[in-house]
């Protein structure tokens, strides 16, 4: 019993451990701290890194422009349509060449090779067609977001389980119940895995791409407050575009848990 | 064990035919693609999409004569040095953080917020910092791959089977030995996983670094080709652009697939008695 008790005790964390949260919240105030002291000890130039309360009071005053909104509806805009257009084209195909072998390993070769193809190659591209236009951000973030949703469907696809297959096969299934009762509730985790992913890629695509292109959105305001010298502005962009990863981080993985309540993967997941 | 012999029996036996058929999977929807790329290009009046054949004629002239030792090796020196500078800072970061439990509490929120700010917004702010020099590029690229090695490594180590971990305790294994065959091996797969991120995002922040201000380098001469309206050799930059990245991952899988052999095993293992 003693034994037991001192086992436990040496595994768990200690009763009067500081809670996560607490630690966490520390650790926030650490960074704001070091932002803050840094410049105004004269270790950083404090005209390219101003203190931080002077960011948060450029925040501020941002938060009350209707310019900054704009920027910000642009920037999501720009996320979602591709975000979307690439779920709809990477499932779909993921769907046709995963349950069809043949297919599959035709394309296996063409998708290898087209995958690892940086989508930042499309810059110049996308600048010739569409100029400053939404679309040519538009198109680097649906290439870049489309592999990252057809590699985990196809992966998904092909995952399921052989007895599975067979017994659809013996009850003559067609196609669409194939694909709806047996392919559909076994890619799924893999979809959502490929939407968690897609999300942070398309952000970082779209931002590069106002930020290069010049396309309106959170990205060109960065670059016109860098080279116009406001540095303070440059940086509470930056935290703007920094919560915003965030955001789509945290709520990819919500909507991921909340489809996928009935999976095991997420019901084994043992809160600690 | 049966089933696998015969398969190897009838494979063998099928030889040529089997090789061929396993050729033109490989290779028939490419030749495709090629094929129609260029026969649709061919005789094309378009000015942004020149016959493929003026593409493929110009590529050795454009690359092959003193730009590629000029522009492309030195955007490669700096992809290297950045990445894996970012290797080794985010494994060793990665390892301390995974393993003391307070500071990984303390940093996590802060780690998120890092990872979650899009790479490349940070080439302004390096700019300010570092010039314009090949000091900027390498910090740019460093500053985007380090995160996905970093957390992932975290989420290996912490993720260490606690019977393993118990059993390397009670042998007393050393310091330098817990790390090498606990820790690190036990966190390889994610960190694997990690670095194959890392890989593609450098990439992307090696040719970013270079639109933005640069002398040299790939991603300057892409945009250089696309200013002065030189189409057919953009193109070309495109293409050789993406067969780096083709090459790279290849390369990629090949260590990959190396360092992480028993690994694959234990999965087969365990698949196979699942």
């Amino acid at each position: 019993m003693t034994t037991f008790a001192s086992i436990q005790g040496t595994r768990r964390p200690r009763r009067n451990a500081v809670p996560t949260w607490l630690l966490g919240m520390a650790g926030l105030a650490g960074l704001m701290a070091v932002l803050e002291t840094l410049p105004r000890l004269g270790v950083a130039d404090r005209r390219f890194l101003p203190p931080f309360s002077e960011m948060v009071e450029r925040l501020t005053a941002m938060l009350a422009t209707a310019e900054f909104w704009q920027a910000l509806g642009q920037t999501l805009r720009g996320w979602s349509i591709g975000l979307a257009i690439a779920m709809v084209a990477g499932v779909s195909l993921g769907i046709v060449l995963g349950s069809i072998p043949l297919l599959r390993a035709a394309t296996n070769s063409t998708i290898e090779f087209l995958r690892p193809i940086p989508s930042v190659a499309l810059i110049p591209l996308a600048v010739l067609l569409y100029g400053t236009d939404i679309r040519a951000t538009l198109l680097l973030v649906v290439y870049a977001a489309f592999w990252q949703v057809l590699v985990q469907v196809l992966y998904g696809a092909r995952d399921v389980d052989p007895v599975v297959r067979e017994t659809a096969r013996s009850y003559q299934f067609s196609a669409w119940t194939r694909v709806r009762t047996v392919i559909w509730p076994t890619a799924l985790p893999y979809v959502l895995t490929g939407f968690r992913l897609a999300a942070a890629v398309a952000l970082v695509l779209e931002v590069t791409g106002e930020l290069i292109i010049g396309t309106p959105g959170i990205g060109n305001q960065i670059a016109v407050a860098q080279t116009s010298g406001a540095y303070a502005t440059m940086y509470a962009l930056v935290i703007v575009a920094g919560l915003v990863g965030v955001v789509v981080n945290v709520l990819a993985r919500a909507v991921e848990r909340r489809v996928l309540r009935w999976h095991p993967s997420v019901r084994r997941e043992v809160p600690t | 064990m049966t089933i696998g012999l015969r398969n190897r029996s009838v494979r063998s036996g099928q030889g040529a035919a089997s090789v061929a058929r396993t050729v033109v999977t490989v290779l028939g929807l490419p030749a495709v693609l090629v094929a129609l790329w260029w026969t649709v290009s061919d005789d094309s009046g378009s000015f942004y999409w020149p016959p493929l054949s003026e593409i493929i004629g110009s590529f050795r002239e454009t690359w092959f004569t003193g730009r590629f030792t000029e522009h492309v090796l030195p955007s490669l020196g700096r992809f290297a040095t950045g990445y894996g500078l970012a290797l080794v800072l985010g494994i060793g970061l990665g390892v301390a953080i995974g393993s003391i439990r307070n500071l990984r509490a303390t940093l996590e929120p802060v780690l998120e917020f890092f990872r979650a700010i899009p790479p490349p917004i940070l080439v302004p702010i390096l700019m300010l910092f570092a010039g314009l020099g090949d000091g900027m590029k390498v910090l740019v690229i460093i500053s985007g791959c380090v995160w996905p090695i970093l957390l992932n490594t975290v989420e290996g180590v912490r993720g260490i089977d606690e019977v393993l971990r118990d059993t390397a305790m009670s042998y007393q294994l050393g310091a330098r030995r817990r790390l090498v065959h606990l820790v690190l091996r036990a966190a390889s797969p994610h960190i694997a996983a990690g670095s194959r991120q890392a890989l593609s995002i450098g990439l992307i922040l090696m040719v970013i670094s270079e639109m933005f201000a640069a002398n040299n380098g790939l991603g300057f001469s892409i945009v250089q080709f696309q200013r002065s309206f030189a189409i057919p050799e953009m193109w070309t930059g495109i293409i050789l652009l993406g067969l780096i990245g083709v090459v790279l991952s290849l390369l990629y899988r090949i260590v990959e697939s190396r360092l992480l052999a028993w690994y694959e095993g234990v999965r087969e293992s365990q698949r196979g008695e699942g």
